[in-house]
């Protein structure tokens, strides 16, 4: 079921309607079958994969839980008799024992992601090896549907099962409640990927209705849809045209694509969780924040912090950490510090957790090399830029430019630049493809097609620019006024007749400059494949 | 209090604006493919009629019922439509009879041949001019294709928001006012374009009628009969879309079967004195309004002499009502003539 279908918005209504109406005890009840619902409604099959996981990570968590109470009641019970060595070990021989159940519920889970998601792109990888060593018999592919939002419950779900066996929170005993948690229908298809202390919180508390609420979440889907269905899917038409013909849309062509592209992406990704957070608000749910007005970074680290942050913390939490902390890697930090001095050898084992962060952040975009080598150049411009940060300081204590406006624009364009180019990848999936017309941008550069009609022939008229200017200024100016804070605080704070002539606006510019129905291409948010 | 009026206030500003909106982008179908405007006329009719015709072009641009009425004192309506379905006429007569009763109900049964929804623009033609009723809810969910939904029918600013960049000062004047184009449902075209070569219908794989279709005309067959009101099938003297004998056969059979009139009037281009040389405006597709009259002459006579129908012209009030319809079809007849003289074209249809 598409967000942007009419079936969706009737399918919400109704949850709403029903949500308010029955005893609140039910609530969480009634969006654990709406969830379960919205995912046979795209797959029948697929529920079995959610169900898997749902039910191993249940199972796992709870026997880890277990361990930790009785590993609680026997430090209690023996605390008289047992030596700080006595303690040690037997917290040791629980640990393993958890871990084991940890790495189970890791491996069924993570195994299972493996095999529907990369099985086919490993299979692809040793026919081309095979070939490349003059071997004719390669291994037949796998037919195997990729379940809707599978990366994304998938990490959720082991997110809280490593948050479990670390004593950060004890498991949810309830079946029904986990299972809630894991297919919380509005976040199951592009996150944000929420952590279960955090989400728990309101998820199955009784809420009862809160007019302030449901108006800021209904305000925040619609801002939602503005950006997916005016600018989006608008913007898409050419977007699909630049990539669908490389031949001729080669050089000035490919910024264009950039631009656009980044437009779409923007616009989709953040507007499909702006839909997803204002659902959830509307039924009294806190889901977390996804992005931080990503456009205004001024590097490439900071816009990873402003960017997908949920995907972001998950991997710094999970796996960049235990990396650089885990033993061996302690060990050879030390052994680096020694071998190449502190300055290297401080950094180098930081940087080999980064490109295992980095490296397995491209292959969940998805099971193609073109992720892996965007995951990796974002891992290469973070690595080189923080390696030029003294060429950096140098230059601007020798101009005097730091925090200076100009200087600030121009870091906010490099960084969008930077970004942009790396995305090509996503848009042309081919790695030699994206290359090439990356450098066909400046080799067969031609700036005549901004004033000679050429962006005309992308699948955009003169009108379709007038709505994604006027509609990308509106994103810019409420992007501005949101550094003031919320900007449904601001106008809640004025008479109540601005508030509703905004709401009011803002739907009937969906209504009728939105990109939907027939003559439209219906498309699914960016991020449902992930 | 004062806040419950302030909200309900908003919500009816709100929703009046976007029921303008509606209006103002839905397409007013006023030059080019004009037929879009036939449906909708129907409800701004004051008095009733004995005869309704239903059914696609082969009705609306062959039948004319102001002939009808001058040399007969037949009232009739036709609630035809571009590619009208046979499910789509039963569901405007089950519509109709809610508004009127008439004696005799004339189909064209070429819609016979369709079994399945065919295409969104017609279907967009034949329901947005319907006023919403059950009828109009059923006509819909049988006609949509899969790429359609209710949703656009019920509220169609869903299809037709993306017009805003395509509107004239005729979206605007006819938002609320719609011009009167038609003649009871009739489509005008005074142009020639004579008959040269009659193209062969193809093969088809089957050329038995589709049980969907059968499924309606046994419904409307049985509607009439509760209703006592007479049926009669007709196939028009198109040219094309062929005929096929087989068809024929089926439709010849039917009516023997149910006891129904049948007249193909493709049998009876003599006896109508129909010239397809000069009674046609798309070289045999359609007749032309001097085709359109010939036809209904011969039309009117037989269903004057087989059906119990009154002649209303002594009836002052109809008579009244009827003088103002025949004003403004000779008036537009006249024009037309005018115009083909003029500049060789209907510039009143076919736009600058």
């Amino acid at each position: 079921m598409l967000f942007t279908s009419h079936t969706f918005v009737i399918f919400i209504s109704l949850l709403f309607l029903l949500y308010y109406t029955i005893p609140k005890k039910y609530q969480w009840k009634l969006l654990l079958a709406f969830s379960y619902v919205f995912y046979f409604i795209a797959g029948p099959k697929f529920l079995i994969y959610i169900i898997i996981t749902t039910v191993t990570t249940y199972l796992a968590a709870v026997r880890i839980g277990k361990h930790y109470r009785h590993l609680d009641a026997y430090l209690k019970e023996n605390k008289q008799t047992l030596t700080r060595e006595d303690k040690k070990a037997y917290k040791s021989g629980v640990k393993k024992i958890q871990w084991k159940w940890l790495l189970s519920a890791l491996l069924v889970n993570f195994g299972m992601l493996f095999v529907i998601k990369y099985i086919n792109f490993t299979i692809a990888n040793i026919n081309w090896t095979l070939e490349v060593f003059g071997s004719g018999q390669g291994l037949s592919f796998v037919s195997i549907a990729l379940p809707l939002g599978i990366s994304f419950y998938t990490f959720q779900s082991m997110g809280y099962m490593i948050d479990v066996y670390r004593g950060k929170y004890p498991p949810e005993r309830n079946l029904g409640k986990l299972a809630l948690f894991v297919s919380f229908f509005p976040q199951l298809i592009q996150g944000p990927i929420s952590r279960f202390d955090d989400l728990a919180k309101t998820l199955f508390k009784e809420h009862q209705i809160d007019a302030k609420n449901m108006s800021f979440g209904l305000q925040r889907i619609l801002w939602g849809y503005f950006k997916k269905l005016v600018i989006a899917d608008r913007i898409l038409v050419a977007v699909n045209t630049l990539i669908g013909d490389t031949a001729a849309f080669d050089g000035s062509y490919v910024f264009v694509l950039m631009v656009f592209y980044t437009i779409q992406l923007y616009a989709d990704f953040t507007g499909g969780i702006d839909i997803t957070i204002g659902i959830a608000q509307v039924l009294g749910i806190k889901v977390q924040e996804n992005f931080l007005r990503p456009a205004f970074a001024k590097n490439t680290a900071e816009f990873w912090r402003r960017w997908h942050i949920s995907l972001g913390t998950w991997f710094k939490e999970y796996l960049f950490y235990p990396i650089s902390t885990w033993q061996p890697m302690l060990k050879f930090t030390r052994y680096s510090r020694q071998k190449f001095g502190d300055r290297i050898g401080k950094r180098l084992p930081v940087y080999i957790a980064a490109f295992a962060v980095w490296f397995t952040t491209g292959a969940w975009h998805g099971s193609s090399w073109n992720f892996i080598v965007w995951g990796l150049l974002n891992f290469a411009v973070l690595m080189i830029s923080d390696e030029l940060k003294p060429l950096y300081a140098m230059f601007h204590g020798r101009f005097n430019v730091e925090g200076t406006f100009h200087h600030k624009v121009f870091q906010i364009l490099r960084t969008n630049f930077l970004m942009s180019a790396i995305r090509l990848l996503d848009c042309y999936r081919d790695v030699p493809t994206t290359f090439r017309m990356f450098g066909s941008m400046f080799a067969r550069a031609d700036l005549s097609i901004f004033t000679n009609g050429g962006l005309l022939d992308i699948g955009l008229n003169v009108e379709d620019y007038w709505v994604l200017a006027i509609a990308l200024m509106v994103v810019f100016a409420v992007a501005i006024a949101q550094r003031r804070g919320s900007v449904r605080e601001q106008l809640y704070s004025k008479p109540a007749i601005v508030g509703r002539a905004v709401f009011y606006l803002l739907f009937v510019a969906i209504i009728v400059f939105g990109a939907y129905g027939i003559g439209y291409e219906s498309s699914q948010f960016i991020y449902n494949q992930f | 209090m004062k806040k419950f009026f302030s909200i309900t206030l908003t919500f009816v500003i709100a929703f009046g604006g976007l029921g303008l909106g509606q209006r103002i982008l839905m397409p007013k179908y006023t030059t080019g493919i004009v037929e879009g405007a036939l449906i909708e006329e129907y409800y701004h009719e004051k008095a009733p009629h004995d005869v309704i015709i239903i059914g696609d072009c082969e009705v609306y641009e062959n039948i004319s019922p102001i002939t009808l009425w001058e040399e007969y004192g037949i009232t009739s309506f036709i609630r035809g439509s571009a590619q009208q379905l046979i499910w789509q006429s039963y569901y405007l007569l089950e519509e109709t009879l809610k508004y009127e009763k008439p004696e005799v109900v004339i189909f064209s049964v070429l819609a016979m041949k369709y079994d399945q929804p065919q295409n969104e623009a017609y279907n967009r033609m034949t329901l947005d001019g319907m006023r919403p009723s059950v009828q109009k809810f059923k006509s819909i969910r049988a006609s949509m294709l899969p790429e359609e939904d209710m949703i656009s029918y019920v509220f169609p600013i869903l299809r037709y928001h993306s017009r805003w960049s395509e509107l004239n000062s005729e979206d605007f004047a006819e938002a609320f006012k719609r011009q009167r184009r038609f003649h009871n449902g009739y489509y005008m075209r005074a142009d020639i374009k004579p008959v040269e070569t009659i193209p062969e219908g193809r093969v088809l794989a089957n050329y038995d009628f589709g049980e969907n279709a059968y499924k309606y005309l046994d419904m409307m067959v049985e509607l009439c009969k509760e209703n006592d009101i007479e049926l009669l099938l007709i196939k028009a003297p198109s040219l094309y879309p062929f005929w096929y004998d087989q068809w024929e056969d089926q439709m010849v059979e039917y009516a023997k079967k149910h006891d129904i009139e049948y007249i193909n009037f493709l049998e009876l281009i003599e006896e109508t004195g129909i010239d397809f040389s000069v009674d046609t405006y798309d070289a045999g597709l359609h007749l032309n309004v001097t085709g359109a009259e010939k036809l209904s002459m011969y039309l009117g006579s037989f269903i004057k002499d087989n059906y119990r129908l009154k002649d209303w012209r002594s009836d002052g009030d109809l008579a009244e009502i009827w003088q103002e319809k025949c004003e403004f079809y000779h008036g537009m007849k006249a024009l037309q003539y005018e115009e083909l003289e003029k500049y060789g074209y209907l510039k009143s249809i076919k736009g600058e």
